[in-house]
């Protein structure tokens, strides 16, 4: 048998995996599919791809060329089998549970979650009948201690966003397992080129692609990959994808596709039914953004260092939330499972409290006030007086954002403006 | 030969080598995988001879099924195994009898003492794979699904 070659290095996979010249045009760049739907050779081919048994387009509701070019991508560069993009992170949350829960069901999650997240989890969930119990996630025995008969999943940040919490993601992954639960990670924070979830145990890989997979802050988009390792048929627990799907004459997608089941029905079942689509151009500037992926994160943590680095020395900050610095009781894990550097997005404390860090946000003048992260551009925002201001007080202290809480997004900006636009900002949030 | 990965290169001479493949445990419903894959399979210019005890004598896909590979009059390149592993050592005697020179077991599907019989017999082994979803990783179909294929080339592909 041929010696195999060795495997692309990720700088490699970031620009061409998935994406090939056009067969028709010779066209280098990958084109925008802007169509919602495909012609049919025949009466014949329609039936088969409608019964899922042979490989094409039928209504970009489903899929789309240009979209299955940054699925492709996406499942590469996080060692996975297969993916599924989606309008947005949150609807990358949604089809992701929708693959296997039930009424009545219930899963774990961390508590220090990005607060939309605890949104979407502790309140619209409710109304599927999911329930998620919210632990914390800082003694990986918390999960096990929470987990009763119709639990099915755990579900942890990897970087948790705006607090800087690291994970044991390869405990907790051996909670999951050993119970049969499908153990589910939101990787958005960290991106694949800082942090692989699944070389750690995880079975799903989610992100919101709006941040730094897409990069330019000009993209929504979500995508759930799939490992392809998870055995379904191991209990009873996954019965969406062992069981007869009666929408498809009883098709079983596990027994059909094998590792590929929770792909294909992510798509034949998930965008079927809850239609958050990705749209093509959005996946277009999403697989432009990708290409530079490797490039632009070691500028990230390279400049969130040496923000971190200053603001700790600084008279008017309290307190610095980056597992960069050996001062964060995340240090270790971050060196573990980030070891190209912790992100670059964090928390600080500035003296002064609500007041204070409302006064910063509007005396910058480089940063962007503005609820994201993940832009080439420097970002701000209070968390308190905005992205967290649905919860309850004692959730945005439990989640990382309470009153004096300032979140930054680092940017790829000289890092001598960044630092002087905090300094500035921060000596006019102390005089007021 | 290992068998936990194979090589794209050794799968695709498999793929383009035969013309003939015998479906071991063809089934005649629509809805069951290995009529999804003889269908594929058909569509890409394969003959594929279905063999299945229970539909002896029927059609399958314009296909006569046969009740074991022994019966089958023509030539076999390829025997492709959707059966349990228990019923695999059988099988690949009759495939080595046969002349076939490849033994396909399907996902899901392993057998290494079987495997190792029919490699001694100069066939040449793939377990646990489908040819369906080998045959459109390689070609580009399977990436329209979203999947990692694998296939990094910034050649031109054929239409």
């Amino acid at each position: 048998m041929a010696e195999k070659p060795p495997a692309p290095g990720f700088e490699t996979l970031a620009i061409h995996a998935g994406a090939a010249p056009d067969p028709v045009t010779g066209a280098r760049s990958t084109p925008i599919y802007q169509t919602t739907a495909y012609v049919f050779d025949d009466v014949d081919h329609a039936a088969s791809l409608f019964n899922l048994q042979t490989y094409g387009y039928i209504y970009s509701r489903l899929t789309n060329p240009t979209v299955s070019v940054l699925e492709e991508r996406v499942a590469t560069l996080e060692g996975g089998r297969g993916a599924i993009a989606v309008a947005s992170g949150h609807a990358a949350q949604l089809l992701a549970f929708f693959s296997f829960m039930e009424p009545g069901d219930q899963f774990i999650a961390s508590n220090k979650l990005y607060g939309g997240s605890i949104t979407q989890f502790g309140r619209s969930f409710k109304k599927f009948g999911w329930d998620c119990v919210f632990v914390d996630a800082d003694d990986p025995e918390n999960f096990r201690r929470a987990i009763t008969p119709r639990c099915k999943a755990i579900f942890v940040e990897s970087l948790s966003n705006p607090t800087g919490v690291i994970v044991d993601l390869e405990r907790i992954a051996g909670v999951a397992h050993e119970a049969g639960l499908l153990f589910i990670v939101d990787n958005t924070m960290a991106s694949p080129f800082i942090c692989r979830p699944m070389r750690w145990g995880a079975d799903l890989v989610v992100h919101s692609t709006t941040k730094f997979l897409s990069g330019h802050g000009n993209a929504m988009g979500g995508v759930v990959v799939d490992s392809g390792r998870f055995d379904w048929a191991q209990n009873d627990k996954f019965k969406a994808l062992t069981e007869p799907e009666p929408a498809y004459h009883g098709l079983r997608f596990y027994e059909t596709f094998g590792d590929l089941a929770l792909t294909v029905h992510g798509h034949a079942v998930g965008l079927r039914d809850l239609g958050a689509t990705m749209a093509p151009l959005n996946a277009f500037l999403t697989i432009t953004g990708i290409e530079t992926l490797p490039l632009r994160m070691e500028r990230h943590v390279a400049n969130a260092q040496a923000v971190a680095e200053h603001l700790e020395r600084h008279p008017a900050v309290s307190w610095v939330a980056y597992a960069g610095l050996p001062s964060s009781k995340y240090h270790a894990l971050a060196r573990k499972y980030l070891p190209k550097g912790a992100g670059s997005v964090f928390t600080f404390g500035v003296k002064g409290g609500y007041d204070a860090g409302v006064a910063l946000v509007e005396a910058v003048e480089l940063f962007s006030h503005l609820a994201n992260v993940g832009d080439t551009r420097s970002l701000i925002i209070h968390p308190a007086s905005t992205t967290h201001r649905q919860l309850t007080t004692e959730q945005q202290i439990a989640s990382g954002a309470g009153p004096d809480v300032v979140r930054l997004s680092i940017g790829l900006e000289s890092i001598a403006d960044i630092i002087g636009d905090l300094d500035q900002g921060l000596a006019k949030a102390m005089r007021s | 030969m290992e068998h936990e990965s194979y090589s794209d290169a050794y799968l695709r001479g498999i793929l383009n080598g035969v013309r003939t493949i015998a479906m071991v445990g063809a089934s005649e419903h629509w809805n069951r995988p290995s009529f999804f894959a003889m269908k594929y399979l058909q569509d890409k210019g394969y003959r594929v001879i279905p063999v299945n005890p229970q539909a002896k004598g029927e059609a399958i896909l314009g296909e006569k099924v046969y009740a074991d590979l022994a019966e089958i009059p023509d030539k076999i390149d390829m025997v492709d195994i959707f059966r349990r592993a228990e019923a695999v050592p059988g099988i690949v005697e009759q495939a080595i009898e046969k002349g076939a020179k490849v033994v396909w077991m399907q996902l899901g599907v392993r057998h290494d003492e079987a495997a190792a019989k029919a490699e001694a017999a100069g066939l040449k082994v793939v377990m646990n794979r489908c040819p369906k979803i080998e045959y459109s990783r390689l070609n580009g179909e399977l990436a329209w699904s979203g999947v990692n294929t694998g296939i990094i080339s910034s050649k031109r592909r054929k239409l």
